[in-house]
């Protein structure tokens, strides 16, 4: 590979998936403290008034972050992968500048009133300045979706004389059926992330209110843990189902469809076969073409794609290597790493959902350790779930089109990069740290800690 | 409809420079006009709740230009990709000082990020005008509308090398540095009282005699260096009103700020701002990048502008867009309008 390419890439995959590391926690938890201030309303309980303000303290460090990483995104769709801008401007310009004006507008007037207004506004202003946050969130979410899925399986467009793209119907670019369901999937992962972190927070105060030696302040707090814990619950349960079940499994459905190569790939499967079976584990060899130390289930995966036992799935050896994802076992990994722990997601939740019915979940400390230990992994999966669909869709940019090496800035040295490339990672560790303390402290504090002020 | 989205975008981009232009002024005299915690925490409660909105008015101005003008975007980007990275950090910087500042009550934490924070302000509004510099400079435009420049080569606008940096666009990044202190500074005037108040009247008394010097300097060197500015506007003799709006503005602010009338001051600092950047604007028109050298391989709105499907249905989303964006733009500035009352929350 070009190292000047090598490095544009190398740069865009860190910078994004630092940056979609803080949209996945708001969007998720944006629909969470939107529940939490309904609750308010309704009920009239403080309780959970000052549990939306506790949060929104910790929504608002990752906003700020997930905003200040996210300017660079833009840019470098201009700064890093020019010809591909001038390529697809025509088309993406569209959903790029819709998500400007519908949604990054929306979010952060109302965001300051949301932080900050509480006093000034009354409870419905206020209710309605967290729902607008978590509207413009989401809506952002579908333009960012949007213009992702017109790269995975490209519609609504023309080829012009000059070799760039022209957009001809912008309802095909907002209707693309590989949208509906890559949205869905994306923005119910992001619950699951909102939902877990509120529920191993929620089990963490629990946990540490527990006993005879407990302050009086953990006890206060641990309150509050049992409306975290038990939201987390409720909201991740249906969650982390409805992540696999339609919406995973419809979008890998389109990936066979639409991209047999990516679907080969993710799946491990180098040979075409007949009533093909479901890797679970496994080591790609690419130099024997084949899978060292295979666990499978027979023929389930060919039930799972075409809904028949012995259909024929067709693999990466009757694929030109041309075609291939160029990096096919960081491709399989970062995809059995998302099923494995979207699966093990389902299986505590439904534990916790079940220990929740039977009212034994606040005392359970075995099921309490394991939500609080589960907060980071949810962030793991959604970002090897991005690294399935982007590793997938090489070597294409936009996908039978435009290939990756035709797309980035020609002009822009590999030692330049390597400079901004330094740059990023120098500034992001260190926003990182301070945010992970300021984080710590809030969490330190405490929900309580607000009822005394 | 490429001259229709060529006004789209260049309003977006004035509108850009006189919001985010106040509070990056703001930032560039918060350690001078400001010296204690509450102080400092009242020029930034003063920006708290709008800079980041004022911010995404340059996130819609990339959205429009990719959009309306796909081989600007993709050409100025890649060509100045120094510059924009080390502003991107810069604007990184600045947000997080204004939103970390607040987490923590020590004399350590705080006054590390009041000085990254003027900083960043201070050299995020010389970087913008040093950018607009290089517009109207014009850039070695190559056949295939690329170029790439190095932050600086020899400092002269004749080397066979084009730097970021010369004599010419630091001068507009100096010119643009006093505007928006000037700026800056008749809007803290506006939202503050007492000792900040009257620190901000100094700034602004300081300021706008040195503004002044430096129009009068950058107006002949444009009109030395880019010899189109002069040839557009004689052609059409309408876009005089440009300059002269932009001369009434300045001179008006002067006046409304000795006289103590807060408002008119700061909305005659934004008519400068707006009369000058659409002076420059029109002046290159219906050149977007002038190519140094070769003026036939300049990108213009005819050559960089988008397919003609997406320039048309782009309007009938765009425009109530934007009348949506402005009715709650100004439903959040009429939330926080009057003087600044600190309060326990915020900044």
């Amino acid at each position: 590979m070009d190292p000047a390419l090598f490095f544009h890439r190398f740069q865009f995959g860190f910078t994004i998936s630092y940056h979609y590391l803080f949209p996945q926690f708001t969007m998720g938890m944006a629909l969470l403290i939107v529940i939490l201030k309904t609750q308010a309303l309704r009920t009239g309980n403080d309780r959970y008034e000052k549990s939306a303000r506790f949060w929104a303290k910790i929504f608002g460090l990752a906003f700020a972050m997930g905003v200040v990483t996210g300017i660079p995104m833009e840019f470098q769709f201009g700064t890093n992968w020019a010809r591909f801008s001038e390529a697809t401007g025509g088309v993406i310009g569209q959903t790029l500048a819709m998500e400007g004006v519908f949604a990054f507008f929306l979010e952060s007037s109302f965001l300051g009133l949301f932080l900050f207004g509480h006093k000034k506004l009354s409870p419905r202003m206020h209710w309605f300045s967290a729902f607008a946050v978590f509207a413009g969130s989401w809506i952002s979410g579908f333009f960012i979706v949007a213009t992702n899925a017109f790269m995975q399986h490209p519609v609504g467009y023309e080829i012009q004389g000059d070799g760039t793209l022209a957009l001809n119907s912008l309802w095909s670019l907002l209707l693309n059926p590989w949208l509906f369901w890559q949205y869905l999937h994306t923005m119910i992962g992001a619950v699951v992330t909102g939902a877990f972190v509120m529920a191993s927070i929620g089990a963490y105060y629990l946990l540490l209110g527990r006993g005879q030696d407990a302050t009086e302040e953990a006890r206060g707090h641990a309150e509050y843990g049992k409306i975290f814990l038990r939201l987390g619950v409720l909201v991740g349960l249906p969650a982390s189902i409805l992540v696999a079940f339609p919406t995973g499994d419809m979008q890998a459905v389109n990936v066979a469809e639409h991209q047999p190569a990516a679907f080969a790939s993710m799946e491990g499967l180098f040979e075409t076969q007949e009533g093909a079976a479901l890797v679970l584990i496994g080591q790609p060899d690419m130099e024997k073409m084949r899978l060292d130390n295979p666990l499978e289930i027979p023929r389930v995966l060919s039930f799972l794609t075409y809904r028949r036992w012995g259909a024929e799935i067709v693999g990466l050896e009757d694929i030109p290597q041309d075609q291939w994802p160029d990096n096919v076992p960081l491709h399989y990994y970062a995809y059995h790493i998302m099923v494995g722990l979207g699966t093990l997601f389902i299986a505590a939740m439904a534990l916790a959902g079940w220990l929740l019915w039977r009212r034994k979940l606040y005392e359970s400390r075995a099921m309490l350790w394991i939500l609080m230990m589960a907060a980071p992994f949810p962030f793991i999966a959604n970002t090897m779930g991005w690294m399935t669909t982007e590793l997938g869709r090489q070597p294409w940019l936009v996908y039978g089109i435009l290939r990756t090496e035709d797309g980035y800035s020609a002009t822009v040295s590999a030692g330049n990069t390597i400079f901004s490339l330094l740059g990023f990672m120098g500034l992001y560790l260190l926003l990182g740290v301070l945010f992970l303390f300021l984080v710590a402290r809030e969490i330190g504090h405490g929900p309580a800690f607000n009822e005394e002020k | 409809m490429e001259t229709l989205w060529f006004y789209l975008v260049a309003v977006v981009v004035a509108v850009y420079v006189v919001l985010d232009g106040f509070d990056l002024g703001a930032g560039t005299l918060h350690l001078f006009v400001a010296r204690n915690d509450s102080e400092r925490r009242t020029v930034l409660q003063s920006i708290g709740p709008v800079w980041d909105g004022n911010e995404v008015w340059l996130l819609a101005t990339g959205g429009a230009l990719i959009l309306a003008f796909p081989r600007l975007f993709a050409s100025a980007f890649s060509g100045f990709y120094l510059p924009i990275m080390i502003m991107l950090w810069l604007l990184i910087l600045r947000a997080i000082a204004i939103e970390f500042r607040s987490h923590l009550k020590s004399p350590i934490w705080r006054p590390i990020w009041d000085v990254v924070f003027s900083l960043s302000s201070l050299l995020l509004a010389v970087v913008l005008g040093v950018a607009l510099g290089n517009v109207v400079r014009g850039v070695p435009l190559g056949g295939d509308g690329y170029f790439f420049t190095p932050l600086w080569t020899s400092f002269r606008t004749s080397s066979i090398e084009l730097g970021v940096l010369d004599w010419y666009t630091l001068t507009v990044g100096v010119t643009s540095l006093l505007a928006l202190t000037y700026h800056g500074a008749t809007w803290v005037i506006l939202k503050t009282e007492g000792q900040i108040r009257d620190r901000a009247k100094r700034a602004a008394a300081l300021t706008w005699p040195l503004l002044l010097l430096f129009v009068v300097l950058v107006t002949v060197f444009t009109f030395s260096i880019q010899p189109q500015v002069p040839r557009q506007m004689n052609a059409n003799p309408l876009s005089y009103a440009f300059p002269l709006a932009a001369l009434g503005g300045i001179f008006a602010s002067q006046r409304f700020t000795a006289k103590g009338r807060e408002l008119p001051a700061f909305l005659g600092s934004a008519v400068f701002l707006v009369g000058m950047l659409l002076s420059v604007v029109f002046g290159l028109y219906p050149m977007v990048l002038p190519a140094a050298g070769d003026p036939a391989a300049s990108l213009t709105i005819y050559n960089a502008s988008g397919p003609a499907y997406s320039l048309r249905v782009a309007l009938f989303w765009w425009v109530p867009g934007m009348i949506l964006v402005t009715a709650y733009t100004s439903f959040v500035y009429r939330q926080m309008a009057g003087k600044v009352r600190l309060d326990e929350e915020g900044y």
